[in-house]
């Protein structure tokens, strides 16, 4: 018997070593380890052998099922890694393929700088006011201290909608702090963006549609100084902690003092390029103190609040943000331009 | 306003100040430097030279080989081609290196063999004229016979072998140029007419010794190429156009040019803000200049002698409408003497933008540039009757104007006439027929002050916006009349051009009072957020000409724009510094802010439809009304009813739309043409729906176009499916909508969120689309902003993920072909019994198996209990209710 063991002993792990397949390792298991398997045969004929032979042949039939069992067991796992080695191997992909992409929509430049001016000042305390465009020349002009026979108010400058110029479409986004004045509680602070109209053919820098955005705030007590303060806030947030700012004198007629503002060009940091055509600075914005006169003319009294206002042309911004040369292309909607930001 | 810096130091002296720091403090101050520029970095080594020495260039039938004193130890030699130069003349002598306006750079170098080591400069290539700049150094050239080439060789006017003595033609004979001297003014020549020398004398310049010259025996002149009755290429050398001769005193050899020619300047180009139109001159930008550089500020009282006489027995002036002519200010100059204005003023005039044109003009042009205060000089002998009306024009009235253009005057523009006629247009530009010309002997000064907005009216009705309307319209100071007037005057005098009649008439309509304003340090502290000192307020007034008197502010009268505390608080803060005025940031009760909830909404709709792929456009608000018939909108559509502009710039720009479908279709007609393969676009814009009020109602609507790759219906509808789904706007259905032109009848939807309205969507109509000359499917959607954010989803409430497994069935029904899946799928709703979560069509079949006219539809339904497992009977029990109601409903069977 004892022979017989290690023949099968032998046999098997012979062909253990030998299968190439799960199912050859699957085989020989039934074929040795079996209820009906060989190594089993033998063990069922252990009733014939002596006492003392039976525990020495017992072990070592153990031993011998030990054994295969192991050797099966490592060779099933030598062949499964080898087996997931050929699969990952035949799954290989060429990973500079491109990938398949989704395409995203794009917001219109002009309107991601918009954007993010509306959440500076939202985050600043401001309310977002839109309203009408097709506007009263009282609110465009007349309560904005422009006088009757000013030149802005002109046919030529100007679209009207009616023979006696009562109405027409808003030159500036102005009216609407008369607008704010007239309808809402003190203390105010809104932000105006919209789209404006002014009578200029176009080309490269003009528009007979362009869009402005009105900064207002009117409380006790506001100065200057807080329409500087503010103001160079806002200009850090838009385009960078370290911008330099100055503020020149200027002229509106509904605001007094007026002033412009500039940033010193980011380029050449103030002594003259291209970029700011000589000048070291960009200018980015008109504002003021609010005229007492429109401030009485809508019912506020001048001599208990103050407030200041702002205007921008959202277009030039956009334009410099990002460096593009022609006013055209953003009216054009050319996908190939849009698809750039 | 263009300044010359040398001139504004006349006023207040800043020479020490550098042009950097000029336009930064300028600016900063309120009055905005645009540009400035040195004249003399476009001309560098360019110096004046003395012509020692001429000979003919050897190898050259026109050159001449000259040696010039340039002031170095050594002459230098220059070829040059012109004429017109002899020895003993001073001229511009470009030297090796040097730089010309418009960019030349001169080399030494050889011509024809011999060495010319500069160039000789006429005026032009020193960017200038001799009609405005020099007067003197016009170029009248002779006719040199040694110049002649016939025009038809073959049969010349003058023989090749002409010899002095022979005939040219009647009294003119050849001569030879014998000897040439320059005198004042021309020059003595001696000519040897083939018997005897005579001398004549002549301005023509380009005779030298041995030149052969028509002469007239008879005038003893020689001739010019007029005289000759000849064509200029018949003496292609003998042109008006030569070397820069001077007769300056202070011309010496090596002096630098640009000093000569006035460039040693720096010329100022300001932005002047229309509220200021007293820095719309040298004096007024001196004021500021002064303020800004606290130096002290010099005026001159201009103070004619006059020669007697009395203007009041010359003229009368008559005002008819004091409203339009405040004032009007006249002197008179008689004995007048037209000539070119000196170099100093032409300098002046010409480093301030205007062009010489004689000394009368020119004073006028020059006492507006100093005072701001636009002149007119009249030729007196013009002035029928001697009677100055001002007046607006009668009916039919007519004016040629100094610009030679006949205008036709209407009753609301101001003139200033005579007793006949209109002499010119108030404040616009003067009358041919009192143009000042070469024998004007009785000038008229005209110094008036008239209204700003008339003036600008009149000038824009006659197309003829001018320098002098152009100041006139902003309003000008009345009390400037008479300085102005008398400066002319005394210019007159300076210049030696005439006598000044005594006397001033000085025809006062409307008187204005001076302004007066308080002074209230503490409103104009509280305004600025500043801590000013009531001292410092005073300085700065004071040093821009207020007077004060006590607390009162008397405004001066060139302020018309300062009227109220805040303006005074300008003036102090622009000249404290609108720079050193503290930032703060604002105190007091604090607001909100935030978006709005429909901000929220725009965003989010935004969003949904970029993530779908859209871009997002912009366009104008205003259409053509064409486009209505572009996308077939039926003639008697309301939506025709729109705002029109009743001055558009053109007629694509004239009515604001009340659809924002053309506006889309432009830009994507625009992209298809531009050969982009594909694009989707959306832009939320308002439209514009006339009120009864006259104003609008301006609703916004998305709107979306997509054409090209993987676009069709179904795609197209799916992105509306899903931002619908976005935005959680539920009971969401879709109606076939057979009668909007503008859309392709088979395939276009109306979308309701239960009974709201939403919008449509589909393919355009392709006759729509051949109106863009696209002949692709191009889908469009126009939605409701208003309806989309009234049927806006609340805040989703968590549903319990389900615990028990779903049962799915699928079912196939033939029904009719006309019954819609939309229809089939409601009615599998309306019969399911509670457990149907997810009904889902999965196929449509036409074709063997199922009847003509009929087709068959799969659905894959989803049932599910929520609080057990679902067995396959309770299931069935549901299917079968939703197959009676579809049978009932549609007569569709399973098939």
């Amino acid at each position: 018997m004892k022979q017989q063991l290690e023949a099968i002993r032998k046999a098997a792990l012979d062909a253990i070593s030998d299968a190439g397949k799960a199912e050859d390792l699957e085989a020989l298991r039934v074929r040795y380890l079996g209820k009906k398997g060989e190594l089993t045969a033998v063990l069922k004929q252990m009733g014939k052998l002596s006492a003392e032979e039976r525990p020495v042949i017992g072990q070592l039939a153990n031993d011998v099922r030990a054994k295969l069992e192991a050797n099966i067991e490592e060779k099933t796992k030598e062949l499964a890694d080898k087996a997931m080695e050929l699969k990952l191997k035949s799954e290989a992909v060429d990973v500079t393929i491109p990938g398949k992409q989704e395409k995203i929509g794009v917001k219109h430049p002009m309107y991601q700088v918009l954007d993010e001016i509306k959440d500076i000042f939202v985050g600043m305390g401001f309310e977002i006011l839109e309203d009408r465009e097709v506007e009263l020349a009282e609110y465009n002009f007349t309560k904005l201290n422009v006088e009757e026979d000013h030149p802005a108010r002109e046919w030529s400058d100007t679209f009207y909608f009616t023979e006696d110029s009562s109405i027409l479409l808003r030159t500036q986004t102005s009216p609407m702090q008369i607008h704010a004045m007239e309808t809402r509680e003190l203390p105010i602070r809104i932000l105006a963006p919209g789209r404006v109209y002014r009578k200029d053919e176009v080309d490269a820098t003009h528009s007979p549609m362009f869009h402005q955005i009105e900064g207002m705030a009117i409380d006790k007590g506001i100065t200057m100084a807080d329409l500087k303060g503010t103001l160079n806030e806002v200009v850090r947030q838009l385009y960078g902690e370290h911008t330099v700012t100055r503020f020149r004198p200027h002229h509106f007629p509904f605001t007094e003092p007026s002033c412009e503002m500039d940033i010193q060009c980011h380029k050449c940091h103030g002594a003259g390029c291209p970029t700011c055509k000589g000048e070291g600075w960009i200018e980015v914005l008109g504002a003021g103190m609010i005229h007492p006169k429109v401030l009485e003319g809508c019912g506020i009294d001048s001599t208990v609040y103050s407030g200041w206002a702002f205007g921008m042309g959202l277009e030039r911004l956009a334009l410099g943000h990002f460096k593009i040369s022609d006013l055209r292309l953003i009216f054009e909607n050319d996908v190939r331009f849009l698809e750039q930001f | 306003m263009i300044l010359s810096r040398n001139w504004l130091n006349e006023f207040v002296d800043l020479k020490d100040i550098t042009d950097k720091e000029f336009n930064d403090e300028m600016t900063l101050s309120g009055s905005k430097v645009e540009t400035i520029e040195r004249p003399d970095e476009n001309l560098k080594n360019v110096v004046v030279g003395k012509i020692l020495e001429m000979k003919r260039h050897e190898n050259s039938d026109h050159m001449w080989v000259c040696q010039i004193d340039v002031g170095q130890a050594e002459p230098v030699q220059i070829v040059t081609g012109a004429w017109n130069i002899h020895v003993g003349d001073y001229v511009p002598a470009a030297l090796h290196g040097a730089h010309l306006p418009g960019g030349v750079k001169i080399e030494k170098g050889k011509l024809r063999g011999v060495e010319s080591n500069g160039m000789l400069c006429s005026l032009k290539e020193l960017g200038m004229t001799a009609e405005h700049d020099f007067p003197y150094a016009v170029i009248t050239p002779a006719a040199l016979l040694n110049d002649y080439h016939p025009l038809d060789p073959a049969k010349p006017s003058i023989p090749a072998d002409i010899k002095p003595g022979n005939k040219v033609y009647g009294p003119v004979l050849c001569g030879r140029v014998e000897a040439v001297e320059s005198v004042d003014g021309g020059y003595n020549v001696r000519v040897n007419d083939g018997t005897v020398t005579r001398a004549a004398k002549t301005v023509c310049s380009n005779l030298h010794e041995g030149d052969l010259v028509a002469y007239n025996t008879k005038r003893d002149t020689i001739c010019t190429l007029e005289d000759l009755h000849a064509e200029q290429k018949e003496f292609p050398h003998c042109i008006a156009d030569g070397i820069f001769v001077l007769q300056e005193e202070d011309a010496e050899p090596g002096l630098n040019m640009a000093h000569i020619l006035g460039f040693d300047d720096s010329i100022v180009e300001f932005e002047i803000t229309p509220n200021r139109p007293d820095c719309l001159s040298v004096i007024g930008l001196a004021r500021e200049a002064s303020a800004t550089f606290k130096r002290p500020l010099k005026l001159h009282t201009p103070e004619p002698h006059g020669c007697g006489g009395s203007i009041a027995d010359l003229v009368d002036i008559d005002i008819e409408d004091g409203d339009l002519c405040p004032r009007y200010t006249a002197r008179m100059v008689k004995n007048v003497k037209i000539a070119p204005s000196p170099r100093w003023m032409r300098e002046r005039l010409r480093n301030s933008g205007v062009r010489p044109i004689n000394n009368i003009v020119d004073i006028t042009n020059y006492v507006m540039l100093e005072y701001g205060q636009p002149m007119h000089a009249f030729d007196f002998s013009c002035v029928e009757g001697g009677h100055i009306i001002v007046r607006t024009a009668r009916e039919g009235e007519t004016i040629q104007t100094l610009d030679g253009n006949e205008r036709k005057l209407t009753p609301n523009m101001l003139c200033i006439c005579d007793e006949h006629k209109p002499v010119c247009v108030a404040g616009v530009m003067g009358g041919a027929n009192s143009e000042i010309v070469g024998d004007t002997a009785m000038v008229l000064f005209e110094s008036a002050n008239f209204n700003g907005v008339s003036v600008r009216r009149t000038a824009s009705a006659l197309g003829m916006r001018t320098d002098a309307s152009s100041r006139y319209e902003k309003g000008l100071d009345m009390m400037n009349t008479i300085k102005a007037v008398e400066r002319a005057c005394e210019l007159v005098e300076l210049l030696g051009c005439g006598e000044v009649v005594d006397g001033v008439m000085d025809v006062v309509a409307k008187e204005k009072a001076p302004t007066v304003v308080k002074l209230e340090p503490d409103k104009i502290n509280a305004l600025l957020g500043t801590e000013l000192s009531e001292d410092l307020m005073r300085e700065i007034l004071v040093s821009l000409g207020f007077i004060l008197n006590g607390d009162d502010i008397y405004v001066p009268s060139w302020r018309g724009d300062v009227e109220h505390y805040s303006d005074i608080a300008e003036e102090v803060a622009r000249f404290y510094g609108y720079n050193k005025i503290p930032c703060t940031l604002m105190r007091g009760e604090t607001t909100r802010g935030g978006f709005s909830e429909q901000q929220r909404f725009d965003r989010a709709i935004g969003g949904a439809v970029r993530a779908l792929g859209y871009d997002e456009i912009i366009t104008y608000s205003f259409i053509s009304p064409t486009y209505y018939d572009k996308i077939r909108m039926p003639k008697d559509s309301s939506l025709r009813n729109s705002l029109k502009i009743l001055n558009p710039l053109g007629e694509d720009t004239s009515i604001m739309r009340t659809t924002i479908l053309p506006s889309m279709l432009e830009i994507i007609a625009r992209n298809h043409s531009y050969r982009n393969k594909s694009a989707r676009l959306y832009e939320l814009g308002k439209i514009y729906l006339p009120r009864e009020d006259g104003l609008a109602d301006e609703p916004k609507y998305l709107s979306l176009g997509a054409y090209g790759d993987g676009v069709d219906f179904f795609s197209f509808k799916g992105s509306i499916e899903t931002l619908l789904h976005e935005l959680r706007i539920t009971d969401v259905k879709y109606v076939a909508c057979t009668d909007n032109d503008s859309y392709h009848p088979g395939r276009c939807a109306k979308v309701y969120a239960g009974e709201t309205y939403l919008g449509v969507f589909g393919q355009i109509h392709p006759l729509v689309a051949a109106n863009y000359g696209m002949d692709t499917e191009v889908y469009t959607a126009e939605l409701s902003f208003d309806a989309m954010y009234e049927k806006r989803g609340d805040i989703p409430v968590y549903q319990p993920l389900p615990k028990f497994p779903a049962v799915t069935r699928d079912i196939a029904v033939v029904c009719d072909e006309a019954v819609t899946v939309g229809a089939l799928e409601e009615s599998i709703r309306r019969g399911a019994k509670g457990l149907l979560k997810d009904v889902s069509l999965f196929d449509i079949y036409r074709g063997p198996g199922v009847a003509i006219g009929k087709k068959s539809v799969a659905f894959n339904l989803v049932l599910r209990a929520d609080d057990r497992s679902l067995t396959g009977e309770e299931a069935d029990e549901d299917v079968q209710s939703i197959l009676a109601a579809l049978k009932a409903d549609h007569d569709a069977v399973l098939r």
